[in-house]
């Protein structure tokens, strides 16, 4: 397992102060952790778009914002589109030192919002756009969305979801995109680091970050960063990078934890039955094996090289 | 130069120096759009193209940057305006002064590629100014005084032509040399901005209250317009030599009648105008070239006295009729000796209004009382 282990052990988190306290999330809510990290990591010299959700909710209500950086609250399902035209107006007014900044939900990453993201990564737009991922809507009462993970009950999946979670970060990195990687909240080093990467490269740069939702998941106030490290131990939610698309790093991966006690520390998995429980854990067990060998892929050599139009292996 | 409606347009668009254009392809825009690209390639043209995935996502380009502080551009049609519907409304409300050229089309289904104003005139709520050009050179110089009224309220605007009568139809265009443009057109550069050094945003959520007064303060904005739209047609006709109101009126003397149009019927109804008074009939033309916001006082003033007006429309809501018929009875409601209105579905879904069937519809509106509805009459 340690062979995958590539994350620096000591990543000093340098934190600007961009946010805020006297925000308006749940208090104990993984998404506002995250954003903390995020946004104090990207820093002053940041225009941020933010479409409904919950991290609208945490930026404030006019005439109040707990980010001290301007933000557009946008439309649903146009952030990455939004963010495009932000970064081609700065680029005309040459302020090259300004960073664009997408923070989404899942719902405003793999569903509506997916159109505008696929459009904007083709096009290799030059933004940093951060998923928020609390796998569901929790801004209108956590209903499931496309990041829902298989089983989990929601409010409109209240016997479970039939289907699995999308693989946003691989479906991103199809895109070939200059930089992709996956964080949570119980790992803040490894996620500012990520963060810090994306912010000083070109080009589309995507990062989810696995945010756990108190009301959604059925967790207490102290839970969220407990089981955003379940996650990442169990398999469920591996922490790793890709770069240009084919270039696999994994961070921190699975320990020989059952996914049991995952699922068992959040109500919306309390239904399952043995029988679904090992389904789960075979599904995890599968996904790692399948990310093992894509590391394996990424290890050969190159079939194209730099284009030198800034969009690699092309 | 000899030039399509939607190659005049492109023309007017380079001259307006817009540094971004998100746009979508879509019959019959799509003509507007490559010829932007070929200018653009020719090195005459330095502007950001950005070939966006949809039209929704154009208009959301369109709206970031035009808060960051830039003039951008975008054209579109039928289908394309439909789906930018809810940032249409995001546009206006963020006070964007975006330009659009919206080529008229029929909205699906079924499916049509026809000259009919349904499109656009479905979009007369969500807080954008509306012009209607008569022709490609008009066209073009809409497109210059677009920008000069929308960066001046900071409301977007959508300068409208129809479907193939304008988008496809050459004709000899005078497109003005940039440095009058220049001179006319100052460069767009607001002080609110999106800036990390001014730390402003936009559309974080508000309560009743700042709501209202939100709204309120478009409304006002949108009040300003027919002023500042005359004064810019006006000062354009100074520069240019060429200028068309926002209200024109054709032969309207003594008047016993009126036809009200916009959009390519106008061309149309000048010929059966002139026909008309051949035959000893004195009718005259309105032409109604702002829509939105829709000027009463330039209306009521034109049509004072008149008698009888005649509305033939090229689009048609369901439930309504006629939407020029509604917004006129609408305008007349209240005058001293209103005169009485008719309306008929004549030119629905791009069927041919030739100039003999409006001379027809003009003497049948003076034989009969009006009726409340929109008639059809193909
Ligand atoms: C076009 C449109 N449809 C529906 C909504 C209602 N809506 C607001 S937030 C939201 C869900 C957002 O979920 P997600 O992106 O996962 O963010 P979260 O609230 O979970 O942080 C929905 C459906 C909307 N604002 N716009
Ligand atoms: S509902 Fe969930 S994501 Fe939203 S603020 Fe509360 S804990 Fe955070
Ligand atoms: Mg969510």
């Amino acid at each position: 397992m340690e062979r995958f282990h590539h994350a620096e052990a000591n990543y000093d988190i340098e934190e600007s102060d961009v946010f805020l306290s006297g925000h308006h999330a749940c208090p104990g809510c993984g998404e506002a952790l995250a954003v903390r990290y995020v946004i104090n990591t990207m820093g002053p010299r940041t225009i941020a778009i933010v479409p409904p959700s919950c991290i609208a909710i945490i930026a404030g209500l006019q005439p109040n914002s707990s980010m001290r950086v301007p933000i557009v609250h946008g439309t649903l399902e146009s952030s990455a589109a939004s963010a495009a035209g932000v970064r081609r107006a700065l680029n005309h007014q040459r302020k090259h030192d300004v960073n664009v900044l997408v923070m989404a939900g899942d719902g405003g990453t793999y569903d509506i919002g997916f159109q505008a993201l696929s459009g904007a990564a083709e096009r290799n737009e030059d933004m940093v756009y951060v998923c928020l991922d609390n796998e569901g809507y929790m801004n209108t009462g956590a209903q499931k969305s496309g990041s829902t993970p298989h089983l989990a009950s929601t409010a409109s999946t209240p016997g479970g979801k039939t289907t699995g979670k999308k693989n946003i970060a691989e479906i991103m990195a199809a895109h070939r995109i200059p930089y992709v990687a996956t964080a949570t909240i119980g790992y803040p080093d490894d996620l500012a680091r990520k963060v810090a990467k994306a912010r000083d490269l070109k080009g589309m740069r995507f990062i989810v970050v696995l945010t756990p939702c108190l009301d959604g998941w059925g967790l207490p106030e102290n839970g969220a960063v407990r089981v955003s490290r379940l996650a990442v131990e169990t398999g469920f939610f591996p922490l790793f990078e890709v770069e240009d698309g084919v270039r696999y790093t994994i961070n921190h991966g699975p320990r020989g934890m059952p996914v049991q006690r995952y699922l068992e520390a959040q109500k919306r998995f309390r239904h399952l039955e043995a029988e679904q429980k090992e389904r789960l854990q075979a599904e995890v067990d599968e996904a790692w094996a399948l990310l093992r060998a894509r590391v394996e892929c990424g290890a050969l050599p190159a079939a194209t090289g730099d284009s030198g139009d800034g969009f690699p292996g092309r | 130069m000899l030039l399509t409606g939607n190659h005049a347009v492109a023309y007017g668009v380079m001259l307006a120096r817009p540094a971004v254009v998100p746009v979508y392809p879509i019959t019959p825009q799509t003509p507007i759009l490559e010829k932007i690209s070929d200018l653009q390639l020719a090195g005459e043209f330095a502007v950001d193209l950005m070939t966006a995935e949809s039209e929704h996502s154009a208009m959301s380009a369109c709206i970031t940057a035009s808060l960051t502080g830039v003039r951008v551009f975008t054209a579109t049609a039928s289908q394309g305006l439909m789906l930018m519907h809810e940032m249409l409304h995001f546009a206006s409300g963020a006070r964007a002064p975006i330009v659009m050229v919206n080529v008229n089309r029929t909205v699906s289904s079924p499916w049509g590629f026809w000259p009919d104003q349904t499109d656009s005139l479905s979009q007369r709520d969500t807080g954008w100014i509306q012009y209607y050009t008569e022709s490609g050179q008009e066209s073009l110089d809409t497109v210059i005084q677009a920008f000069k009224v929308a960066e001046q309220v900071l409301l977007p605007v959508m300068v409208v032509h129809e479907a193939f009568y304008i988008s496809h139809a050459l004709e000899p265009v005078t497109v003005p040399a940039q440095d009058v443009v220049d001179a006319y057109l100052p460069p767009f550069d607001p002080a609110v901005r999106l800036d990390p050094g001014l730390g402003r945003s936009w559309g974080n959520p508000v309560n009743q209250d700042l709501y209202f007064r939100f709204r309120q303060a478009v409304g006002e904005a949108m009040d300003r317009v027919p002023g500042l739209a005359l004064q810019a047609d006006a000062e354009y006709e100074k520069m240019f030599g060429r200028g068309y109101e926002i209200v024109e009126r054709y032969r309207m003397e003594g008047a016993e009648i009126a036809i009200v149009a916009f959009g390519s019927m106008v061309g149309t109804a000048r010929v059966a105008v002139d026909a008309l008074r051949e035959a000893g009939i004195s009718a005259g033309l309105v032409k109604l070239k702002l829509f939105r916001p829709f000027p009463i006082g330039e209306v009521r003033a034109a049509v004072a006295g008149v008698p009888k007006l005649v509305v033939m429309e090229r689009n048609f809501s369901p439930g309504a009729g006629g939407i020029l018929h509604q917004e006129l009875k609408a305008t007349v409601c209240g005058m001293e000796d209103p005169p009485k209105v008719h309306g008929y579905l004549a030119g629905v879904g791009g069927v041919n209004v030739s100039p003999a069937k409006i001379e027809a519809l003009v003497r049948r509106a003076l034989e009969e009382e009006p009726v409340p509805q929109s008639v059809w009459q193909r």
